[in-house]
């Protein structure tokens, strides 16, 4: 099953690559990574997409606490959750397809963010789910290029991941 | 005010250590030159960096203390991989100091430069790499916290040359305590969970108590015997586990596992309940086919380390904490409880052991005047009393070791479990001497093992270490070429070398020391009880031993626990 586990770390050189480390040292895998500082200047969030089951997400959670650099961490997909993933990508359109693609970008609340005379950049925020949807919706039209950030992701409600 | 190279030293000292071992080099002479300045922290010059590695080890596993290595960097930190990945797998506290280029330096390819953080990354609890001589006192507290208290292991300090520079000074205040907000090992058990495993185990009809390294390591062997003969139950120790129930105590049944007794693994099969102490469901003890594994057993694990818990076997109540403060609690509980255990039900128990006891397994056949290399390890036995500490290399050599030398406390057995390190006795030997120098140190050996750290001989007699090795020398790798007979139809691939082995009589007299060579069983015990007397001196006692000889019992591969190979005709 599909697993989305947040992480406060140290904001200490060598943190990232033990987090990475441990996932290719035991054969765990990484569908998506990011990482960026947060209010405190001392820790970085990382969020980590994954799928195992349930033996190998807790085997991947026990090992990550374990870990020197590791303050706190939480498995978003335990409770209820928002996944956020933005996307950036470049589509070559003429003709008709810049009216079509413009209106699929607005069924999918995107935006476009670049416009030259044969391409668009549509920017669109969602679950990663709704960014593969929009990449099918797409059709034959030709994608240039795809870069997306990864998964993100916050609690609802009550629960806070903090110190 | 302190340089950052004679800040190390001192902190060092502060922290309690007062023997490292090492080997000097280009990017650790700051280092060296404030170790020459001093006379509180004794180093000990290897002959080859896994050497030093191997050697704390040995040290750290004999006294509890952590063992501390010190190195250059590159070639000299790289050589320490193997020791560190042997101390990682079986959980011994080290601190690794490697030298490192200069600051400005480091990510340009410059000379011995390697990014040992990195390098040693999947191998260490944790690792730093010193960013400046002000933060080396903090750094130096926090490693050792971290190698020594939880689930102890080796951690890196690489410290880059100039941030040792004799000539930038610092003031220096060691820190008394030490608090990391990510790093919290427990230090007790649920009392709940706890209850709960009293619960089983009191109703249990078909007990065992399968106890391993964690126990030597969290010095729980005494609250562990305890709660064994309080309760009356069968006992089995893993391999790393070996001395903290006494061997020669009518409870325990023997290790447990691929090369384990009969008796042993039978239990284990058969019980309805498994008390776990610091021990970790290792492929070697399950025989990795876990859905065969102890089929009707309840398992009550008790573990420091919560990803040991449930990652192979899973564990019907887990205790996470400290072996000493859950077994103490266990003991309390039990001692305030009127709940008894099922007597009648562990009398037919011990009857059912006494029966599969009676097997034997471990006979030895004698086999005229060819020492057959069971034999010699029962000699062993008999000329140092059963009270030496015994190292060992990796091999047959070692199973015959774990499996006819009885070891009646904990931190007398010391070999490689985890990672299987050839080359590992005889320095680790070095590091149990250099901390007991008047106690008996056997390092038991191959001819293919003891010539993978040879070169330690020279440490010996430098420091004059007088260790006794104890070579069964049977012209091959035994272990790989039983495995070759079993499996790969006696066809032995790259196992034999019986005309290029060295004459180690003569190699031992080459570095000053003494060499014995035994062929005859009939002056076996004579010549290694002559061996064994002469107390101040390194003696090599390389002994011919059966070239055809098999360990057994054997698990059957992928088989279940009572499924063994008892010699080389019998099967359960």
């Amino acid at each position: 099953m599909r697993r989305i586990i947040s992480m406060l770390m140290e904001n200490e050189p060598g943190a990232l690559s033990r987090v990475v480390g441990l996932f290719s040292q035991r054969n765990y895998n990484i569908n998506s990574l990011t990482v960026a500082p947060t209010d405190d200047v001392t820790l970085s969030r990382l969020t980590v997409t994954t799928i195992g089951d349930d033996r190998k997400i807790e085997q991947i959670i026990k090992h990550l606490n374990k870990l020197v650099d590791v303050v706190k961490l939480v498995d978003l997909t335990d409770g209820s959750h928002i996944e956020r993933e933005l996307m950036l990508i470049k589509v070559k359109v003429s003709g008709a397809q810049r009216a079509e693609v413009m209106r699929l970008a607005d069924v999918f609340r995107g935006e476009i963010v670049d416009v030259t005379p044969t391409s668009y950049v549509v920017q669109l925020a969602g679950t990663s789910d709704k960014l593969d949807a929009f990449i099918s919706a797409l059709g034959d039209t030709s994608i240039l290029e795809v870069a997306r950030t990864g998964v993100s992701g916050i609690s609802r409600a009550d629960k806070v991941l903090s110190l | 005010m302190l340089s950052g190279g004679d800040m190390l030293i001192r902190a060092l000292h502060d922290e309690g250590v007062d023997l490292i071992f090492g080997y000097p080099g280009g990017t650790a002479l700051h280092i060296y030159d404030a170790i020459f300045r001093q006379d509180k922290v004794e180093h000990i010059l290897v002959r080859h960096e896994q050497g030093a590695t191997h050697a704390a080890d040995g040290y750290a596993r004999a006294t509890g203390r952590p063992g501390v290595v010190l190195v250059t960097s590159g070639p000299g930190a790289t050589n320490t991989i193997t020791g560190i990945a042997t101390a990682y797998m079986d959980s011994i506290p080290m601190v690794v100091i490697s030298g490192q280029v200069t600051r400005d330096a480091i990510g340009s390819d410059a000379f011995q430069e390697t990014d040992m953080v990195g390098v040693s990354r999947p191998v260490v609890k944790h690792s730093f790499l010193v960013q400046s001589a002000a933060d080396i006192p903090n750094i130096i507290k926090k490693a050792f916290y971290i190698a020594t208290t939880g689930r102890p292991g080796p951690v890196v300090i690489d410290f880059p040359k100039d941030v040792t520079d004799p000539a930038e000074k610092f003031p220096y205040e060691y820190p008394e305590t030490v608090k990391l907000r990510s790093y919290m090992p427990p230090q007790k058990g649920h009392t709940g969970q706890i209850k709960k495993a009293v619960e089983v185990l009191m109703s249990a009809k078909k007990p065992i108590i399968y106890a391993g390294g964690g126990v030597v390591q969290g010095e729980g062997a005494e609250e562990l015997t305890k709660l064994t003969q309080t309760l009356g139950y069968p006992i089995t120790n893993t391999l790393m586990g070996l001395g903290v129930y006494p061997a020669t105590d009518k409870q325990f049944l023997g290790m447990l596992g691929m090369h384990g007794t009969y008796e042993a693994n039978m239990a284990m099969h058969e019980s309805d309940v498994i008390l776990a102490v610091g021990a970790r469901f290792d492929d070697r003890v399950t025989n990795s086919d876990i859905s065969k594994f102890c089929p009707n057993a309840t398992i009550l694990h008790i573990d420091i380390d919560p990803a040991s818990i449930s990652k192979t076997v899973t564990a019907h109540v887990p205790i996470v904490g400290p072996v000493k403060a859950v077994l103490k609690e266990m003991n309390d509980q039990i001692n305030a409880s009127s709940d008894k255990v099922d007597a009648d039900a562990l009398k037919q128990w011990w009857e059912n052991i006494e029966h599969w006891r009676q097997r034997n397994c471990l006979a030895v056949e004698s086999a005229g005047e060819l020492i057959k290399p069971q034999q010699a390890i029962q000699a062993l036995y008999e000329v140092t009393n059963g009270d030496a500490y015994v190292t060992s290399d990796v091999g047959q050599h070692q199973m015959f070791a774990a499996q006819y030398y009885h070891f009646d406390k904990p931190r007398r057995w010391i070999n490689s479990g985890g990672l299987g390190t050839m080359g590992f006795g005889l320095p680790a030997a070095m590091g149990v001497q250099l901390a007991y120098p008047d106690a008996t140190v056997a390092c038991v050996t191959g001819e293919g093992s003891i010539q993978m750290c040879i070169q330690e001989l020279a440490t010996c007699k430098q420091c004059e270490l007088p260790i006794k090795i104890v070579n069964l020398n049977n012209e091959a790798l035994g272990m790989v070429k039983q495995w070759q007979d079993m499996q790969y139809s006696g066809r032995h691939s790259h196992s034999t070398y019986a005309d290029s082995l060295p004459d180690f009589v003569k190699l031992a007299e080459a570095y000053g020391h003494v060499g014995v060579r035994i062929e005859k069983l009939s002056e076996l015990k004579e010549k290694l009880a002559e061996a064994f007397a002469m107390k101040d001196k390194l003696v090599f006692i390389d002994i011919a031993v059966d070239q055809n000889e098999h360990v057994y019992p054997m698990a059957v591969k992928g088989g279940a626990m009572s499924e063994m190979f008892l010699s080389k005709t019998e099967r359960t």
